[in-house]
């Protein structure tokens, strides 16, 4: 409403985005994949699995995080950026199942998965744990409708069984986000060795941790800038220290990882996975753990602003060369999406942006909030007192 | 008991003559194409190429412990006793991680297609099933690619190799690569030379991903337990703290 210039102007954008989108998802429906999209037998996954899947899953992970640090460990300060969180994770989660009838070549029979058991492929437990996560976080996600509803009674049955859900959802995220890089670890002989390794399923994790919480400082700027959200600087350093440790053990492993696979010797060939490698390395792992390590850094908006930034930037590099730069050497041929696998994916993100603002605007995410922290503690007293009178 | 059958390619007796190719075509009810075609495809089960003046054969090598059997979500893929691995097509979604894991680059997609399948060589399971060889080996006039049980090809093979050094390298393509495969090929010269990967494990590359899917079981009840208990154990220790807090104000209050 402030500014209707900038307003107008994302608008058309967004506009935009979603007509190109549209086309891109008719001519996909209509001709197939081969006419849509850059896939071939050599290289049978592309943009819409390396980005929407993989990259997609990760940036959602700040939701068990927080849900993790807020219900197990108690540390109850953090409430007030727990509904932006549940919000973006649950947002993301859908558009992953979304984006994905786009890549499934029979979307249609997505439900056989229910049917047609096969317990030892990673898939079939990844697409287990996404759906269940999906309803943990729906669950999760519905007091915010409940409550903006004024419907109190289904938020207190919610609120009853929010530790057994909190705990189902870091089980099942924890589960999924290291087995979408097992996914990778019956292909040694593809996946190029900067990559390949035996621990890929801890190394995903943990990235999916660190760039979870990047995620939620991204965010809290983000919804700072656009909405004038109080930023809460004490809670968003700490989770920059979280972040810090998760990326100083990631290198860690990788550097043990690298040595126990005498990988060292390649990192200097000329050939563009060694760059992209470095690229990797260095945006991604070097440059957020200078940045985080220095508390004059890590407790200034921007400095944590740009360490987030980083972070984020070198996940999705990297969950990229996995399933796209790592994999060009053993096809043989080199892939590029489509303008319509890139169209497609513009769009979905694009949606994931336009859906959030909404929810910010019309449900009680942040405003619930900043009323919040003594409610929340009055009920905690309330309910504990008597527990402990009762014996 | 049905003994696994086995195909024994022997790339020294192969002239190149693509009767093997157009059987093939004809057997599955493959399109002919003008040109012969280069590659696998969703068209194509069965190449015939020359490296070095040697003629060589490509295909599905129908593992026993197939890769994409065990990375397919909804176990489309299936190895059947007497050797194929055969497709249920009804099952498939299309992910196409068969695609993307199988070691020897074989299974095919219908890009074309909008309700796409996955394609490959059956190893004529259905003409099997009718007491009939495949129609490859039917087709070989030389006895190149031939039809067996396969623990008489393998014996057949490894006196083929001991009676004549000269004339074989001294491996078996199949014999053990990622715990043996129903293809069995043997060769002049390397198998590097036709593209065939060279640095294949021994067991199968299902093991990789079992070492970590047989712990989930374990890991979610674990966690479970583990993650409650950390639940429980700050939860009461906060609820003592305020007791205790409430307490000292208590008796602070009497005091007064
Ligand atoms: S060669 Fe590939 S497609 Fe054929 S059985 Fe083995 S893994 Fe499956
Ligand atoms: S494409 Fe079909 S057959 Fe291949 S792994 Fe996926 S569901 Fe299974």
């Amino acid at each position: 409403m402030r500014l209707p210039f900038k307003i107008t102007f994302w608008k058309v954008v967004l506009v935009i985005i979603w007509i190109l989108g549209i086309i891109a998802a008719v001519i996909r429906f209509t001709k197939g994949l081969g006419a849509s999209t850059n896939l071939s037998d050599q290289f049978p996954w592309g943009l819409w699995i390396g980005f929407d899947i993989l990259c997609g899953v990760g940036l959602a992970a700040g939701g068990f995080t927080i849900a993790a640090i807020i219900y197990v460990f108690h540390i109850k300060r953090f409430y007030p950026i727990l509904r932006p969180t549940i919000l973006t994770a649950f947002l993301g989660y859908l558009l992953v199942i979304f984006a994905l009838l786009f890549d499934l070549g029979q979307p249609w029979r997505i439900w056989h998965l229910l049917i047609y058991w096969n317990p030892h492929s990673v898939l079939f437990e990844v697409g287990w744990c996404v759906m269940l996560y999906t309803t943990v976080l729906a669950l999760e996600f519905s007091p915010i409708i409940f409550e903006s509803l004024g419907w109190g009674t289904p938020k207190k049955w919610v609120g009853k069984v929010i530790i057994p859900l909190v705990i189902a959802g870091v089980i099942l995220s924890t589960l999924h986000q290291s087995s979408l890089g097992s996914l990778y670890l019956i292909m040694p002989e593809k996946l190029y060795p900067f990559w390949y390794s035996s621990i890929i399923p801890f190394l995903f994790f943990l990235s999916a941790v660190a760039v979870g919480c990047a995620m939620v400082i991204f965010e809290s700027h983000l919804s700072y800038r656009a909405f004038g959200h109080r930023l809460r600087m004490d809670l968003l350093a700490d989770l920059g220290r979280v972040m810090l440790v998760t990326l100083v053990v990631y290198a860690i492993l990788k550097i043990q990882d690298f040595s126990g696979r005498g990988v060292w010797s390649n990192i200097f060939i000329n050939r563009s996975e060694t760059y992209l490698f470095w690229l990797e390395a260095i945006i991604g792992i070097i440059a957020p753990i200078v940045l985080l390590a220095i508390k004059r850094v890590r407790l200034s908006e921007r400095g944590l602003y740009y360490a987030s930034i980083f972070t984020i930037a070198g996940f999705l590099l990297n969950r990229l060369n996995i399933a796209v730069t790592g994999m060009e050497a053993s096809a043989g041929v080199s892939y590029f999406p489509s303008w319509m696998e890139i169209s497609i994916t513009l769009a979905i993100v694009a949606t994931g942006f336009f859906v959030f603002s909404l929810a910010v605007r019309y449900l009680p995410i942040f405003e619930h909030a900043e009323s919040d922290s003594k409610p929340a503690k009055t009920i905690t007293n309330s309910k504990e007192v008597p527990i402990i009178k009762s014996r | 008991m049905t003994k696994p059958k086995a195909l024994l390619i022997d790339v020294t007796k192969c002239i190149g003559c693509m009767a093997c190719y157009y059987a093939c075509k004809e057997a599955n009810k493959l399109p002919e194409t003008e040109k012969v075609e280069e590659d696998l495809s969703a068209t194509n089960y069965t190449v015939v190429k020359e490296t070095d003046g040697v003629f060589y054969r490509k295909l599905c090598m129908h593992c026993n412990e197939p890769t994409c059997a065990s990375v397919c979500p909804v176990k489309a893929f299936e190895k059947t006793p007497e050797g194929p691995v055969i497709y249920h097509d009804k099952k498939c979604i299309g992910c196409r991680y068969c695609i993307q894991a199988c070691p020897f680059d074989v299974p095919a997609y219908e890009w074309k297609s909008n309700k796409p399948l996955v394609k490959k060589c059956t190893m004529c399971a259905q003409r099997q099933k009718e007491g009939k060889i495949t129609a490859c080996a039917e087709a070989c006039p030389t006895g190149a690619t031939y039809f067996g049980d396969r623990e008489e090809l393998l014996a057949e093979a490894r006196k083929r190799i001991q009676e004549n050094p000269g004339q074989y390298i001294n491996h078996i393509y199949g014999e053990k690569e990622v715990g043996g495969t129903s293809v069995l090929i043997i060769s002049s010269i390397p198998f590097e030379k036709f593209g065939f990967r060279a640095d294949l494990i021994e067991k199968p590359l299902s093991d990789l991903t079992w070492e970590i899917m047989s712990k989930i079981p374990n890991y979610v009840v674990v966690s479970g337990v583990f993650l409650y208990g950390i639940y429980w154990i700050i939860n009461r220790r906060m609820e003592l703290s305020e007791y205790n807090k409430s307490k000292n104000r208590d008796s602070s209050e009497d005091k007064n």
